[in-house]
């Protein structure tokens, strides 16, 4: 009676004694999947988190035209650079912060707790989200940025090296933050005061719509204390000639400092992620 | 009275506070495997508290709770999986399919149902490639159950289920639910519609004021089985009613006074609703 069938039949009684639940890898990789299927489809994230800071660069870089920023240089770049920088923090900062904050109040979070998914696999494929998202966003401003106004891929090794850990620094930072100010946001309709004042506010002092020396410097000094500065300012040292350093009030990139406050940043965002992180509204008591 | 193969749920003492305020004061339930029971009990009642702390939502503060031999409170994720928990979606979900949302939640289970006939189950094939905002309420609660039972619960929750219906669509739901009932899955279910506990449940327990006031069988519940008759009939001078407790006289009776048919006769025992009333202390 050892008929295929009755084989099969025994593996399947004793894969029901002993159910294996599924590894966090594939089910991350399976939200991962879901995670960029939603961004895509949904028109919000791709007009106001995707689409708006490559239309505002077409904008700004044809009102400033052929406008010298000194030193050889053109505006247009610099706003480039600048909003590469933004680019970074709207994928993941803004993205994600107002993305958690609807998914806890339409109690997404709350039904996925409720399942055997291992919790790391919906972080997993929020990381997942944020590197592809952030990714195209910023391929898509370089190309736009070379379109309109003449930005330059760096040329030498050393410069996409800084390219790279400016990247992925910024990229993490802005991640765990997003993820914090989550909490913040009491609904999903209070998410996006919550998140996006404060997100312009930062934008217009950390010389991404501004050129940070006309930034007066008390407010460069605020600005100084978050990470959208420091990102701008790493990713000028990538994208705009060497000499255009001049242009920096410290008169330097001050790369070892990016670093610092960038890692400071995620070592505070990771404190805050794992003790305010919820699975549910504070409704749900 | 031990945490035998056949209950599925037990519950002793159970307390919870939040402030000042006693939302659940010393519950106990004990529900055994394959029944569907169901929690009656006004709005603030801790219905929802009780069943959240058994679904492992919410910490208790005092009592013991066993639900599948295991304590919510520090069951892991083999525990998750044996259960099931339908919440409400709303129509601004997440820009997926009807399949997406199905399949997305099979894939979290070890040995899920198959997502395709989940969705036949709770008849949304026609509406499997739609979005979730082209879903109408009904349709949307029915995916809910759905997610619910996607991974093959040994016991369901079930929290209001039918707020917001209409009639036709409550029956439907109904038949949804007495056949995962005879499925032989446990099914718990709060409602305040004691129509829904009626058709539903095998048990119901009324729960008010943070206690359990009563447990038994719809028919039986707070002695409703015992409870005198009202036989009612139309009289020459317009409707009659006696209360007795012995209506089968009474008809008997009647009938040999009519000499055949009673004009306009019933007999009635108190509804479910009555005694519910009576249980919560709310008698009109």
């Amino acid at each position: 009676m050892s008929t295929p069938m009755t084989q099969a039949a025994a593996a399947a009684i004793s894969s029901r004694a002993a159910p294996r639940l599924p590894g966090v890898w594939r089910a991350g990789l399976a939200r991962v999947r879901l995670e960029v299927k939603v961004f895509f489809r949904d028109k919000q994230s791709v007009v106001f988190v995707f689409s708006l800071p490559a239309v505002l660069l077409v904008l700004l870089g044809s009102i400033f035209r052929g406008q010298a920023a000194g030193h050889g240089m053109s505006v247009g770049t610099l706003f480039a650079a600048g909003l590469i920088g933004s680019g970074i923090a709207s994928t993941s900062f803004q993205y994600l912060g107002i993305g958690i904050a609807t998914e806890r109040d339409q109690g997404m979070l709350k039904r996925l707790y409720g399942t055997p998914m291992n919790r790391w696999a919906y972080f997993i494929g929020k990381t997942g989200l944020v590197l592809v998202c952030t990714m195209a966003e910023t391929a898509l401003l370089i190309a736009v940025g070379m379109l309109i106004d003449n930005l330059r891929l760096p040329t030498s090794a050393e410069r996409w090296w800084t390219f790279a850990w400016v990247f992925v620094l910024g990229t993490v930072c802005f991640s765990l933050l997003g993820i914090a100010i989550s909490s913040v946001a009491r609904s999903a309709r209070s998410a996006p005061a919550v998140i996006i004042l404060p997100f312009t506010v930062l934008q217009f002092i950390s010389g991404v719509y501004v050129p940070a020396t006309l930034v007066p410097p008390w407010l460069r000094e605020i600005a100084s204390f978050f990470p959208l500065k420091w990102i701008c300012q790493g990713l000028r040292s990538v994208f705009l000639p060497q000499h255009a350093v001049a242009l920096e009030p410290a008169g330097s990139w001050e790369h070892g400092r990016i670093a610092l406050v960038l890692l400071a940043w995620i070592a505070a965002g990771l404190v805050l992620c794992l003790t305010t992180f919820r699975w549910r509204t504070s409704r749900d008591g | 009275m031990t945490d035998g193969t056949d209950t599925a749920v037990r519950v002793d003492g159970l307390r919870k506070r939040y402030g000042e305020v006693t939302a659940v004061g010393g519950v106990d339930l004990e529900i055994r495997r394959g029944e569907v029971f169901a929690l009656l009990g006004p709005n603030g009642a801790g219905k929802t508290t009780t069943v959240e702390i058994l679904e492992g939502y919410r910490r208790r503060d005092g009592g013991t709770v066993r639900v599948l031999g295991e304590d919510p409170q520090h069951a892991g994720r083999a525990w998750r999986a044996r259960i099931g928990i339908v919440l409400q979606l709303t129509a601004e979900g997440p820009e997926l399919t009807v399949r997406e949302m199905v399949g997305q939640f099979a894939s979290l289970y070890p040995r899920p149902r198959d997502p395709d006939e989940v969705i036949g189950l709770v008849g949304l094939t026609g509406k499997a490639g739609s979005r979730l905002h082209k879903l109408s309420g009904g349709q949307l609660r029915r995916l809910d159950v759905a997610l619910g039972i996607v991974g093959d619960p040994e016991l369901l929750f079930l929290d209001e289920p039918t707020t917001g219906f209409d009639p036709e669509a409550r029956r439907q739901f109904w038949k949804l639910i007495s056949g995962l009932s005879s499925g032989g899955v446990t099914i718990l279910l709060t409602t305040h519609y004691l129509d829904e506990a009626e058709a539903l449940a095998d048990r119901v327990a009324v729960i008010s004021g943070g206690r359990i006031r009563a447990t038994g069988t719809p028919a039986g519940i707070g002695g409703r089985a015992g409870r005198a008759a009202m036989v009612g009939w139309l009289g020459d001078d317009g409707p009659r009613r006696v209360q007795t407790d012995e209506p089968t006289r009474v008809v008997a009776e009647l009938g040999a006074r009519f000499g055949g048919e009673v004009p306009g006769l019933t007999v009635t025992r108190p509804t479910l609703e009555d005694i519910y009333l009576e249980l919560i202390g709310d008698t009109p």
